[in-house]
């Protein structure tokens, strides 16, 4: 079948089989392996993407179901070259180690900012529950995710 | 004042952009054109004779490329330290994870239907699961030669005369539980045939000189004919030695039959059911204790679960024989470690090596004697804890920087521990929902491999005509730093900003078998490689700019991208470091060099378990705070101190990121973590079952770094990885017990071990397996 989308506002036009999910659509029709799989049942968040404004474990998603739909990728969060500063935050406070989680856990914590602008450490901590991350503990993510929403007040 | 321009400072990770944008490139993450798809198929049986492999129906399928066996292996099958690992399953399957027939198909979904259609015959045989079992003399054998994979002793002056001295005697029983290494990213492997009767591998391997001999030694080809190339790895922890091997080696298997390139992916599952964990141990304490709180004899018996296949066990629980006093003076210990086989997954090395296990039960330990002489955890540590040029229950002097009880003052005082502990100790607990306890613990741990191997990493560093500097290094980065730190002690030596300074990958060809980065060896042993490749390149340029410039006297300095001369304290700028690179080259002299470090200051008997085990030690203490649910037996960490000599701390952000990540790994092994097989069978086979820290389970921490530079290590520098993780639990632990009362003596910490003080048992299948998306 066909199905059309826009993933980091460039539009594909895609022939796919019905049972394909989104991760391999991304992964493996359009190169875009910055979205990892980690437990592929939606446990870890190593392939979170936003969709439609939501973020979602793209491993739980068929890819028909994101039949006109408007994807974010982490390919697809720097502009032009410029780091968002949620991906510069995560530098600077050392959050990104192995890195496989960083992909998910950038795009959970943009996710967070574009709707609460101000979270507290809670918030914070919630809004990436859903990321696994081995490597740090979490007190790095949890600092840069914070000290991006400071410096955007 | 920082004496280091680069060493010491935050820098930020020479590795992290291209993490942050997407751009790294992880083993799953390369593809090439034509490649098939590797697949697996498993033991049906924990332990079972392989009577008949039926694969024709499977290589009937269309799109089926190739189903191989372990007659299809042209070269050595077995490998590893006993070399009894199986890459393909021969005589016999010895755990659920064993891999009997490997298939290549065009794609994923026709190799997984292929290796549904291959049919074995089995004749089963008794396993047995526990270690202890595996000991006795009429057990079934997985071996011929026994079950017993080792013993270790350390005997020390006269246990029988240090009991009679005892007043009392403190006697216990703990045990630990297997757990996953569960780095986020599950192994895989690309493997290729090259132009030239060769091959090239692309993989996640944590030890990668091995994959390369077990992967010649498989297809039945000189090393100089296989290239490994490291690719960005998600996460390790001592977990992608032999595992990602197994993957690497079997897609190479297929590749070299099928003439095309392979790619084999493990799923979270594959992961789970195949790779090894971390040893379970049992651990008879019993120790003879004065009314003083000193103690007289320390008896200590120990039997690991090695499972399936040898493995690190040797390694690991010769750890453990060291450190099975814990840094505490006693003049009279008998220790026995026993590792054996069992039809369990295979055991190997995991982050923190067979510490993590006696420390749990040390730390324990020393908190019951503390309550038996009215003392707090803190003074009973101050009082039995190790000084400077202390002798160690393998009889060695401690003659570096002992810094054992600046660990521990530091933490108390910081976390207001005694004041804390009494308060929570005096608390009525009868009829509260939510009691409150804090924890201590504290270990001594000896760097590096010790007097267990080889210890001599290489390192290169090039720098090109432009100015511009490439290293590498035989110590792989993880994830956890090392090709910063490896950057920034080339840069500090050539007095060059980070940014100048680029690290290749690993490459089986670019740099000398280094041995495995494991045991904490990075920086201090790879780093010191480093230093010295880059004091070789120096030397060249020294030399260079003293003939050029007919300087004879004077120290040269290299700093901030310029060349200077330094006479009587004053500096003169003699030119840049451009302009000495190219007069280097101009006068035929490359700026190439390589190092290597190598230690040899260790020794060991094997028969009475006396020597110099490790060529120096770190020292740290936790502290821990937590909230235990009387109702739910839920245990909430919601305070932590971790505090660490680390030598010398190459980069501080660094330093705390391996403390917090050790700190959470370390509490899913006190509270939650448990890799639970029933007669061999994994239960706990994704994150649904299996749970790792979230974010919401994690405290905020606090981290102390103490630095007190130690000779052997670069700029000073030990080491944190493991150190990080290795108490976290016993601090947990006794935290519950200041809390409640109860004693824990079986990790995790759990709701059922809280609340009953057993594991609970159940006998159902997985749950989830049924459930999973079928496509
Ligand atoms: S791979 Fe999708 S949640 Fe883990
Ligand atoms: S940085 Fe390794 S899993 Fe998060």
């Amino acid at each position: 079948m066909k199905i059309n989308l826009t993933v980091n506002h460039k539009n594909y036009s895609l022939q796919i089989n019905s049972d394909l999910l989104l991760v391999d659509l991304l992964r493996d029709h359009i190169g875009l392996t910055g979205t990892k799989k980690g437990c592929e049942i939606g446990e870890c968040g190593a392939c979170t993407v936003i969709m439609n404004g939501k973020t979602v474990n793209s491993c739980l998603v068929l890819a028909v179901q994101a039949d006109g739909a408007e994807i974010t990728t982490i390919e697809g969060v720097a502009n032009n070259g410029d780091l968002h500063p949620v991906q510069q935050a995560f530098l600077e406070h050392d959050a990104v180690h192995c890195g496989f989680c960083t992909p998910g856990m950038v795009l959970s914590a943009i996710n967070l900012l574009n709707h609460n602008p101000n979270p507290t450490e809670f918030e914070i901590r919630e809004a990436i529950a859903g990321n696994l991350c081995r490597c740090t503990g979490y007190q790095q993510i949890v600092e840069a995710i914070q000290s991006a929403a400071d410096k955007s007040k | 004042m920082n004496k280091h321009q680069i060493i010491g400072s935050r820098q930020k990770r020479v590795d992290a952009l291209g993490k942050v944008t997407g751009a790294a490139k992880y083993a799953a993450d390369y593809n090439i054109p034509f490649q098939l798809y590797g697949a697996v198929k498993y033991a049906e049986y924990p332990h079972a004779i392989i009577k008949k492999i039926v694969t024709a129906e499977a290589e009937k399928l269309a799109g089926v490329t190739t189903v191989l066996t372990c007659k299809d292996v042209p070269g050595k099958n077995h490998f590893g330290l006993i070399p009894n690992i199986r890459i393909l399953a021969d005589d016999r399957t010895r755990y659920l994870g064993d891999v009997v027939a490997i298939v290549a198909a065009e794609n994923i979904k026709t190799a997984n239907q292929a290796v549904e259609m291959i049919q074995i015959e089995y004749e089963e045989l008794p396993a047995v699961f526990d270690p202890e079992e595996a000991l006795k003399p009429n057990a079934v054998k997985l071996y011929d030669e026994g079950n017993q994979i080792v013993h270790h002793k350390v005997r020390k002056g006269n246990i029988t005369e240090g009991f009679r001295q005892a007043d009392f005697i403190i006697e216990n029983k703990f045990t630990t539980q297997a757990i996953e290494h569960a780095y986020l990213e599950p192994e895989a492997a690309l493997a290729m045939p090259d132009e030239h009767d060769g091959f090239k591998i692309i993989g996640c391997m944590q030890n990668f000189y091995t994959s390369h001999k077990v992967i010649a030694g498989a297809l039945d080809k000189p090393l100089s004919k296989v290239q490994i190339i490291q690719s960005t790895m998600g996460g390790s922890f001592g977990g992608k030695d032999e595992s990602a091997t197994l993957v690497a080696v079997r897609a190479a298997l297929l590749a070299q039959k099928t003439g095309r390139p392979v790619k084999m992916v493990n799923s979270r599952e594959d992961s789970f059911i195949q790779s090894y964990k971390r040893h379970p141990y049992k651990m008879y304490y019993k120790w003879g204790c004065k009314k003083d709180g000193t103690i007289a004899a320390m008896e200590m018996k120990i039997i690991a679960d090695g499972g399936a296949y040898c493995s690190m066990s040797p390694f690991v629980t010769w750890r453990s024989v060291v450190q099975a006093t814990g840094p505490y003076y006693c003049a009279n210990v008998k220790t026995d470690v026993y590792a054996a086989y069992t039809n369990n997954n295979f055991t190997g090395a995991m982050r923190g090596f067979g510490s993590p296990q006696v420390n749990f039960a040390i730390e324990s330990m020393m908190d019951e004697l503390a309550e038996k002489v009215g003392k707090s955890p803190l003074e009973i540590r101050l009082q039995n804890g190790f000084e400077q040029n202390a002798v160690t229950a393998t009889g060695q002097k401690l003659d570096h920087y002992v810094s054992l009880k600046d660990v521990l003052q530091t933490s108390a005082n910081e976390s207001s521990f005694e004041t804390c502990w009494k308060e929570n100790k005096s608390k009525q607990k009868i009829g509260k929902k939510i009691v409150r306890g804090i924890g201590l613990a504290c270990a001594y741990r000896g760097v590096s491999l010790g007097a267990e191997g080889v210890d001599a990493p290489s390192s290169i560093v090039y720098v090109q005509p432009d100015g511009s500097v490439s290293l590498a290094s035989g110590i792989i980065d993880m994830g956890q730093g090392a090709r910063t730190a490896m950057a920034q002690i080339a840069a500090e030596v050539l007095g060059l900003p980070l940014t100048r300074v680029h690290f290749q990958e690993p490459d089986s060809g670019r740099v000398a078998d280094s041995g495995a980065t494991v045991a904490s060896r990075g920086t201090i042993m790879g780093g010191g490689a480093m230093k010295i490749a880059a004091e070789n390149v120096r030397k060249i340029m020294e030399n260079t700019a003293r003939e050029k410039f007919k300087l004879s006297k004077g120290d040269i300095v290299f700093k901030n991208e310029n060349i200077f001369i330094r006479k009587n304290k004053s500096e003169k700028k003699i030119c840049s470091f451009d302009t000495l690179v190219e007069a280097c080259y101009q006068a035929g002299r490359p700026l190439f060099a390589s190092g290597v470090r190598n230690i040899a200051v260790t020794s060991w008997d094997e028969e009475t378990g006396q020597g110099n085990a490790y060529f120096t030690f770190v020292y740290g203490t936790n502290i821990a705070e937590v909230e235990v649910d009387l109702a739910s037996g839920k245990v909430n960490v919601t305070r932590f101190l971790s505090t660490h000599d680390v030598g010398k701390a190459v980069n501080k952000s660094m330093v705390e990121g391996q403390i917090y990540g050790g700190v959470a790994m370390g509490m899913g092994y006190g509270v939650m973590e448990n890799f639970i097989q029933e007669s061999g069978k994994a239960k706990t086979i994704n994150f649904d079952e299996y749970y790792i820290p979230t974010a919401l389970d994690m405290p905020k921490m606090k981290s102390i770094i103490v630095e007190n530079e130690d000779k052997f290590g670069p700029f000073g520098a030990k080491s944190i990885g493991e150190p990080a993780l290795e108490i976290a639990a016993p601090a947990i632990a006794n935290a519950i017990y200041n809390a409640t009362g109860k004693r824990i003596y079986n990790l995790p910490a759990n709701l059922e071990e809280i609340l009953l003080g057993r594991k609970l048992r159940r006998d159902v299948e997985r749950g989830s397996v049924s459930c999973k998306i079928e496509v």
